[in-house]
């Protein structure tokens, strides 16, 4: 391998370990026919939310302590990291109905 | 069927029980046409209060019906497009449309909370009505795989509905 190919490598190596820090995960949280599942999620600080919504309705994750606002539209997904620990109550302002809980720990 | 319906629709006590229990049997381009029909009259109740309404839970739940309702709707204009259906007026939909026109003369006379109270009871009325119609009527007489499984889907989201105006409602006593 030459030195600049090797540098490269290394550089792509750098790269690669700062995007995906070993102990981030992302949990997938899916909204179905009106109904949030897991009811009853964990994650930990630096993970990342996958919200899923299956519906054909614009859905959001809204914590009621204010933590997040997530605007989800339909059969589409977005992403939120945690920045906070807590047991945080989630809804959907357009659904009340439909509620879960997020227990972040630190 | 057409009897354990109308024991069902008439124990709700409400002003559709009528039109919903007529026409036993229904065609697909029929059930299209009744279940946008029903859709339009929640738009067009939502549009009414989402000015008249004064409690802001009312007001955000009139605001909720109408997207609901009109992505539902749009969904059900794509699947007819896509099948080559062309909706069918019937005695089911005529009836619904005149007793929504005069529900909704009734309502726009009245005035602050009991313009409120009067609609969010109409809402859970009329959601328990259409959500009878469809698990009892219009699911089962559906045929086309596609229109059936948006009935369902429409099912389970006017199930919420309910619950929310249930919920609303109450939080009004």
């Amino acid at each position: 391998m030459s030195p600049g190919r090797y540098l490269v490598t290394l550089a792509l190596f750098a790269l690669g370990a700062m995007a995906v820090p070993a102990h981030a995960a992302t949990i997938q949280i899916v909204m179905e026919n009106m109904v949030i599942s897991p009811a009853e999620a964990s994650a930990k600080v630096g993970d990342t939310i996958e919200w899923v919504n299956k519906d054909i309705l614009a859905h959001t994750a809204t914590a009621k302590n204010g933590d997040f606002d997530v605007t989800i539209a339909p059969k589409k997904a977005a992403r939120s990291v945690l920045t906070k620990a807590g047991t945080v109550d989630y809804y959907c302002r357009f659904h009340p109905n439909m509620k879960a809980v997020l227990t972040i720990t630190p | 069927m057409f009897v354990r319906l109308s024991i069902a629709v008439a124990a709700l006590g409400v002003l559709t029980s009528a039109a919903l229990a007529q026409g036993a049997k229904l065609t697909d381009p029929q059930i299209a046409h009744i279940a946008y029909t029903a859709g339009v009259i929640d738009i067009n109740a939502a549009k009414q209060a989402e000015s008249k309404a004064s409690n802001k839970d009312v007001k955000a739940f009139a605001k909720d019906m109408a997207r609901d309702h009109e992505a539902v709707n749009k969904q059900a204009l794509d699947l007819v497009k896509k099948l080559k259906v062309t909706p069918e007026d019937n005695d089911t939909s005529k009836a619904l449309s005149k007793q929504a026109a005069d529900k909704l003369a009734e309502l726009g006379k009245l005035k602050g909370a009991a313009y409120d109270k009067a609609y969010i009871d109409n809402e859970v009325a009329y959601h328990k009505t259409v959500n009878t119609a469809l698990e009892t009527q219009l699911i089962p007489s559906a045929s086309n795989p596609e229109l059936k499984s948006l009935l369902q889907t429409g099912l389970k989201i006017f199930q919420g509905h309910e619950q929310h105006a249930e919920h609303v409602a109450a939080g009004m006593k």
